[in-house]
């Protein structure tokens, strides 16, 4: 009697969560991409993690910061695993500033794998001024920062367009399918062969695009590879625990005349 | 507790209960005697256990990381998920937690009103229960606040603007909660204190809880007084134990599902953007544990109205027991009330699902019939039904109807059924 009403309720209740897609349809639906990292044992394809990486790199890094990640996260376990040395490597390559010395002065130094990432501007407002007044928003967590998480980010990245007749644009205003309102300030970075990859794969604008997604994705979540392969031995120990914590149970319970 | 007789085996053992009878209090948690037809809607109060002590645990480990400040609080919780080792297992069962806690209260407080368990002799324990509810519910939000994300600001600004509402002093109020003009770092720092310092409040309701259930015994499905100890009882240890770590671990793995395969489905993505005082968010949604106060807040246009109803609607839950006319605990015998049970059970998911919709057209009207059958379920339909009602016939005891079913087969069959 209870159990039917409740599963009526709950069927009820799944209804109401069905139906809110359909009805909060004032943006068009991000492209729905197989990514390697979805699912209970995902895991981050590591050369387009590498890839995705140098196109951050050479393309987004000029505007959008990455302030919480560290140099040495390029070479850690679940990430892009750089070597020690290409880390090191990458890490050199920037100066960062640092100080003050004994003597108060600020100076700059080559980067080390612990120095955060650098970023392009000194403080938000820099950053926004120098981009028409939209500020580049940090890239850290972006993935988890989105409503429809790396699909939205992929789709607005090859989701430029012309505009349709009737809209009228700005100067610094680009038209895109994907980005709510449809207006967006980034200009569409991405043209084939833009970036030249060591490894051999076309650099064409979706393959750019699903590469970086996928470096935007570990960075947000770089500890997913870790949590998904603890997730399994815990749901694992979970449920063979329960199976003889029911079983001892039963038979505590078959003592006296009641079911359980 | 005055039924035990307990002396502990040992010389030590006696002189130290001698002095504090902490064993005699151990001897009678064991021996608790509890009814023996308690189905799982009876695990949820270990469950809620559970929940407590993993969100003070937790927290505490995170309030070690975690820096109160509005310039370094979305980066310090970052630098939990990135360079603190597990800092991500343990904040995602801390923010997970959360919900989970909601989710097995409001199991727990529905069990409660389908069964009669705030019904006389345990109004006080359904009244402690309540306080612990609405503490959680400040808890819970205060600690939303803590990663300064969007949300969380522009969350804390949307209820702290509520008291805004109250007449005449209620900017003065507003203010003072702020400790500034706005919602600021003075108000973070406070959040933090308090979100720190009410699940120890909690913990001492909880105790409270627990020793004003111990009066007078369990409630049980069939809702009739039992003999303790008789032949209707079970020992707490092990028989109730067991089946609370059976139903603690089914539990657990669906808590483990959320926090190692989706931690951030039942959050606001939005609360990844730092907290930006010049820009607002599309929608200002709280957490779903919240939406129904929040469905029942907007469905009102007056701003003071709204509160005064939304506080209401916890508030009426205090005065229960005295709105409830019926002699009958369980609505398993009472076929009238069932019915309006379930119903109120909809109207609530439907309160919580509008909350999250904007307060327009079809959601509005929805918020707001969902709103008028929530105050007339507990202050028409309840005294009302209570008062008219013809219950079914209720068993003499646990036992016999089921066991003997020789006074009246039909009663068992029913009992059974339903039970």
């Amino acid at each position: 009697m209870i159990k039917s009403k409740f599963k009526f309720v709950f069927f009820t209740f799944l209804l109401f969560v069905i139906i809110k897609p359909v009805q909060s349809a004032e943006m068009v639906d991000p492209i729905k991409v197989n990514w390697s990292f979805k699912g209970l044992t995902g895991t981050f394809d590591r050369a387009a993690l590498q890839r995705g990486f140098q196109v951050y790199k050479e393309v987004c890094a000029s505007c959008h910061s990455m302030q919480y990640l560290s140099y040495r996260n390029l070479g850690e376990p679940g990430g892009p695993e750089f070597s020690q040395e290409e880390v090191k490597a990458i890490a050199a390559s920037f100066e960062i500033s640092d100080g003050p010395d004994s003597q108060g002065e600020m100076f700059t130094r080559p980067g080390r794998p612990s120095d955060k990432f650098k970023s392009p501007y000194p403080n938000i407002q820099a950053a926004t001024a120098a981009n028409g007044g939209a500020y580049p928003p940090d890239m850290s967590v972006l993935v988890k920062a989105r409503k429809g998480g790396a699909n939205y980010i992929y789709s607005v990245l090859v989701g430029y367009e012309d505009p349709p007749q009737g809209v009228n644009l700005d100067d610094g205003v680009y038209y895109n399918k994907y980005m709510i309102g449809n207006k967006i300030k980034m200009p569409n970075n991405l043209i084939d062969g833009l970036v030249e990859y060591s490894d051999g794969t076309e650099s064409t604008v979706d393959q750019m695009a699903k590469d970086v997604t996928t470096f935007l994705a570990w960075a947000a979540e770089p500890e997913l590879e870790e949590r998904h392969k603890i997730g399994v031995k815990v749901i694992i120990y979970l449920l063979l625990l329960t199976i003889l914590v029911y079983l001892s149970m039963k038979k505590i319970w078959s003592r006296i005349d009641t079911e359980v | 507790m005055s039924e035990h007789q307990y002396v502990p085996k040992s010389k030590a053992g006696k002189w130290f209960n001698d002095r504090l009878p902490l064993l005699t209090l151990g001897a009678h948690l064991t021996d608790y005697p509890t009814p023996k037809n308690l189905n799982y809607w009876w695990t949820f109060g270990g469950i809620l256990t559970f929940c407590l002590i993993t969100q003070i645990v937790t927290g505490i480990v995170l309030a070690m990381h975690y820096v109160a400040h509005a310039d370094l609080a979305f980066a310090s919780v970052e630098h939990i998920m990135r360079d603190v080792n597990y800092g991500w297992l343990i904040r995602y069962i801390h923010s997970n937690g959360a919900s989970m806690f909601f989710l097995a209260v409001y199991i727990h407080i529905f069990r409660s009103l389908f069964y009669g368990s705030y019904k006389s002799p345990r109004e006080v324990i359904w009244i402690i229960g309540l306080m612990i509810y609405l503490l959680m519910m400040a808890a819970a939000f205060m600690g939303y606040v803590l990663p300064w994300g969007q949300m969380s600001f522009w969350g804390a600004t949307v209820i702290t603007n509520l008291f805004s509402a109250i007449p005449l002093v209620g900017d003065s109020i507003t203010t003072w909660l702020w400790g500034a003009y706005s919602v600021d770092n003075p108000t973070l720092n406070r959040f933090f204190s308090l979100h720190y310092l009410i699940p120890f409040l909690i913990l001492g309701l909880v105790v409270l809880h627990i020793w004003a259930l111990h009066v007078p015994g369990n409630n049980n499905p069939v809702g009739i007084d039992i003999k303790k100890p008789s032949k209707d009882t079970v020992p707490f240890h092990p028989y109730i134990t067991i089946k609370d770590a059976f139903a603690l671990l089914v539990f657990m793995i669906i808590f483990a599902g959320f926090v190692f395969f989706t931690p951030n489905v039942l959050g606001h993505s939005d609360n990844y953007i730092p907290a930006n005082p010049l820009v607002t968010p599309a929608h200002i949604v709280p957490e779903w544990y919240l939406l129904p106060f929040y469905a029942i807040l907007r469905s009102v246009p007056d701003k003071l109205g709204g509160v005064i109803l939304m506080f209401s609607a916890i508030f009426i839950l205090f005065v229960l027991p005295w709105l409830d006319t019926s002699k009958v605990r369980s609505a398993v015998f009472r076929p009238i009330y069932r019915q309006f049970f379930w119903i109120l059970v909809i109207d609530v998911l439907m309160l919580g699902y509008v909350g999250a919709m904007p307060a327009e057209g079809i959601y509005l009207v929805l918020a707001r019939v969902g709103t008028i059958y929530y105050f007339l379920h507990f202050i028409v339909v309840m005294p009302v039904v209570g008062y008219l009602e013809k219950t079914d016939p209720i068993p003499m005891s646990i036992s016999e109807p089921v066991l003997t079913g020789g006074a009246e087969p039909s009663l068992a069959r029913k009992v059974n059924d339903k039970v």
